[in-house]
C-alpha cells in the first residue's frame, strides 16, 4: 500500500543550520496495516510522515501509494490518497467555518470543486448520524464555528473528516498529544474504532510507548533520521516497554537512562 | 448645514459605488488575509478601460464587462507573481501597482485623464451612472429609477447576490478555507495557490468595475482616481464591522455592511468638507488617521481587555 524508497530530506543545507532530518528511510507498508511510530524528540517522525503527505519535495529517493508513485505530486494533489491529523488542534480544521462545512470539505477530498452547491442536504442528515456517534454533543451545533470548539471536540471532528472520503493511508501525528488525559483516551479509542471499521493503512506517531505497543500491528521506531526498529505480528504482541528500551539502548548504542528522557 | 444635506445624494451614490470596491476589498482582506494592494491600480484600470471604450462608442455593458476582465487580469498578475514567483504578497500587489500605472496611462493614450463627452446628450443618455442625474432627478427632468442611489443599489444586490451564491459553492467553500486554513485545505485536497489567485481576480475584477462606475458617475477618468483605494476599502470593510458586526451574522448581510460602511464613510467625508472649511488636500491624511484608529481598536481591545479572538489557529504551521 505505501512503499518508502531511500528517502533523504536536508533542511537548511548550507547553512549553519543544516539539520539532515531523514537520512535513508525505506518502508514498505501492506494494506490495512497500522503502523504506530515513535522516537525522540527531533528522530524525524514528523519529518517522514511529512514526506509522505507531499508538505516538501524528498531530496531523494521515492514514494508510492497504492502503486502510484506520488514523489513528485504536490500535496493537494496527494491528499486524495491521505487522510491526516495533526498534532495542533488549531491544524486541521477551519475555525471561522460551521463545522458542517468543514465536513462538506472533507467529503469532497480528491474530487474536482466546481460550481456545484457547497453542501447538499443529503449531507445535513448523514453528517448527523456521524457526530451523533461521537457522542461529544456535536449533532446539534452543525453551524456552530468550529473555532469555538474545544481541542479534543476538533481532534474527534478532524479524525472524522480525515475518514469521511475513505483514503488509502490515515497519517496520525500525535493528534492525542494536546489533549489531556481523559480526551486523549477517548480520541485514541474513535481513532481505534475508525481505522478498524474501514480496515485503514494507518501511521500513528505517538511519545507513549504503551499505546505504540497497545495500538496497530507494526511498530517503528525512529533514531537520527533512520528507522532503527521494526517489529511486527506475534512479536509486537508480547512486546513490553522494558523490551522496546533495552531494544532501543541496543540500537542507538547510548544508555537506557538517556532513553527514557529521549522518549518520555 | 444646507449645503450638507443637498451634497448627501451625491455623497450616498459615490459611497455606494466605492462600496462595490471595498466588498472587492473585503474579498482579499477578510476572506483570503491577504493585504492585496493591487487595487490602487486596478481601480484606474476599471475607469480607464471603460472610458476609452465608451468614448470608441461600445455597448455599456461590453464596456463595462471589459474594464471586470482587465481588473481580473490585474489580479491575476499578481496572483501569479505571489503564488508562482513566491514574491509576499503585499510586495506583489505594489509591484502590480506600480506597472498599472504605466499601463493605465497607455490605455487612454498617454493622457492623465480622458472625459467622456457628455454634454452630447446621446452619450449621456447611455450611462448607467452620472453626476448630472442626481440633480436631473431632482428637477423632474429624469425619471426616478435612473436616479444613481437607485442604479447602483440594485447593481450592489445583484453583485452580492452573485458572491453569496458563488461562496455557497464547493469552489466558493475552498476560496473561504484556503484563507481561513491554508493547511487545513491542502490537507483537503485543495489547491491554496490556484485558491489565492481566483480570489485575487475576483476581487480585482470588482474593483476595476467600481472604477468603471466611478468614472461614469464623474465623467472622466484619470490616472490618480484609484489613489488610495485600498485606505477607503479597508475603512468600509472596519466601519461596516463596527457598526453591523454583531447583528449582520449572514455572509450577504455582511457584504452589505461593507456597502453601507462605504455609504457611511462617504458621507462623514461630506460632513467635514461642507461643515468646516478645510482644504480638501487634507483628506487623504484624515482618512488614514481614520482606518489607522479602527484597525487599531481591536488590539488594543485584545491586549486590555482579554477576550477570545474569532479568528484563532488559522495556520502558524
Ligand atoms: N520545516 C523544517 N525546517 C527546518 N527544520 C526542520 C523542519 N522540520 C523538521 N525540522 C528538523 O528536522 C528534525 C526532525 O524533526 P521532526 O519534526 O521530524 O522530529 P520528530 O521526530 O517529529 O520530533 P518530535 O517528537 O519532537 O515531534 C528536527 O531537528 C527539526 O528541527
Ligand atoms: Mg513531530
Amino acid at each position: 500500500m505505501l512503499e518508502i524508497k531511500g528517502i533523504w530530506k536536508t533542511f537548511n543545507a548550507g547553512t549553519v543550520n543544516e539539520k539532515q532530518a531523514l537520512r535513508g528511510v525505506d518502508l514498505t507498508l501492506k494494506e490495512g496495516d497500522f503502523c504506530t511510530v515513535i522516537g525522540g524528540n527531533g528522530a524525524g517522525k514528523s519529518t517522514m510522515l511529512n514526506a509522505v503527505a507531499g508538505a516538501w519535495a524528498v531530496d531523494e529517493g521515492s514514494i508510492s501509494i497504492g502503486g502510484a508513485d506520488v514523489t513528485h505530486l504536490p500535496e493537494h494533489k496527494r491528499a486524495a490518497y491521505i487522510g491526516r491529523v495533526f498534532q495542533d488542534p488549531m491544524m486541521g480544521t477551519a475555525p471561522s467555518m460551521q463545522i458542517i462545512e468543514n465536513l462538506a470539505l472533507a467529503a469532497r477530498r480528491g474530487q474536482r470543486r466546481g460550481l456545484r452547491w457547497g453542501i447538499t442536504r443529503e449531507e445535513k442528515t448523514r453528517y448527523q448520524d456521524m457526530l451523533q456517534k461521537l457522542d461529544l454533543g456535536l449533532e446539534d451545533r452543525l453551524t456552530s464555528k468550529v473555532g469555538l470548539l474545544s481541542g479534543g471536540q476538533r481532534q474527534a471532528l478532524t479524525l472524522l473528516m480525515a475518514s469521511l472520503k475513505k483514503p488509502r493511508l490515515l497519517l496520525l501525528d500525535e493528534h492525542t498529544a494536546a489533549l489531556d488525559p481523559k480526551t486523549a483516551a477517548k480520541v485514541l479509542a474513535l481513532s481505534d474504532k475508525i481505522v478498524a471499521e474501514s480496515g485503514l493503512t494507518t501511521m500513528m506517531v505517538t511519545h507513549n510507548m504503551k499505546d505504540a505497543i497497545q495500538h496497530g500491528n507494526r511498530l517503528i521506531m525512529m533514531y537520527d533520521g533512520k528507522i532503527v526498529i521494526d517489529v511486527s505480528g506475534e512479536e509486537k504482541k508480547k512486546l513490553t516497554v522494558p523490551q522496546l528500551l533495552e531494544l532501543f539502548s541496543k540500537v542507538s548504542g547510548s544508555d537506557e537512562a538517556d532513553d527514557k528522557l529521549l522518549l518520555s | 448645514m444646507l449645503n450638507f444635506i443637498g451634497a448627501l445624494p451625491g455623497a450616498v451614490s459615490q459611497g455606494l459605488i466605492w462600496g462595490l470596491m471595498a466588498i472587492g476589498v473585503y474579498i482579499t482582506y477578510k476572506i483570503l488575509d491577504i493585504a492585496d494592494l493591487t487595487v490602487d491600480g486596478s481601480f484606474c484600470t476599471g475607469g480607464a478601460v471603460f472610458v476609452v471604450l465608451f468614448g470608441q462608442g461600445v455597448n455599456i455593458w461590453a464596456a463595462m464587462l471589459a474594464a471586470l476582465l482587465a481588473g481580473m487580469l490585474a489580479g491575476l498578475a499578481t496572483g501569479l507573481l505571489h503564488t508562482a514567483c513566491g514574491i509576499p504578497a503585499i510586495l506583489a500587489g505594489i509591484l502590480t501597482q506600480l506597472g498599472l500605472w504605466s499601463i493605465n496611462l497607455a490605455i487612454m493614450g498617454m493622457k492623465a485623464n480622458v472625459a467622456i463627452n457628455v454634454t452630447n446628450p446621446d452619450n449621456l443618455d447611455r450611462l448607467l451612472v452620472s453626476l448630472r442625474f442626481v440633480q436631473d432627478v431632482a428637477k423632474g427632468n429624469r425619471p426616478f429609477i435612473r436616479h444613481p442611489i437607485l442604479v447602483v443599489g440594485l447593481f450592489t444586490a445583484a453583485v452580492i447576490a452573485v458572491l453569496y451564491a458563488f461562496f455557497g459553492t464547493e469552489l466558493g467553500a475552498a476560496l473561504r478555507a484556503t484563507g481561513a486554513n491554508p493547511n487545513m485545505a491542502r490537507a483537503q485536497g485543495i489547491n491554496t495557490d490556484t485558491g489565492k489567485v481566483l480570489g485575487l481576480m475576483i476581487s480585482n475584477g470588482l474593483v476595476a468595475l467600481s472604477g468603471a462606475l466611478l468614472s461614469q458617475y464623474q465623467s472622466f477618468a484619470d490616472s490618480s482616481m484609484g489613489k488610495g483605494a485600498i485606505v477607503i476599502g479597508l475603512a468600509a470593510v472596519i466601519i461596516g464591522q463596527v457598526v453591523f458586526g454583531k447583528v449582520f451574522r449572514n455572509f450577504a448581510l455582511k457584504l452589505l455592511a461593507v456597502s453601507i460602511g462605504a455609504i457611511i464613510y462617504y458621507i462623514v467625508i461630506q460632513a467635514v468638507v461642507s461643515l468646516s472649511n478645510i482644504n480638501t488636500n487634507y483628506l487623504k491624511l484624515i482618512s488614514a488617521v481614520i482606518v489607522a484608529v479602527f484597525l487599531a481598536i481591536p488590539y488594543w481591545k485584545g491586549r486590555y481587555f482579554t477576550k477570545t479572538s474569532h479568528k484563532g489557529g488559522s495556520a502558524h504551521a
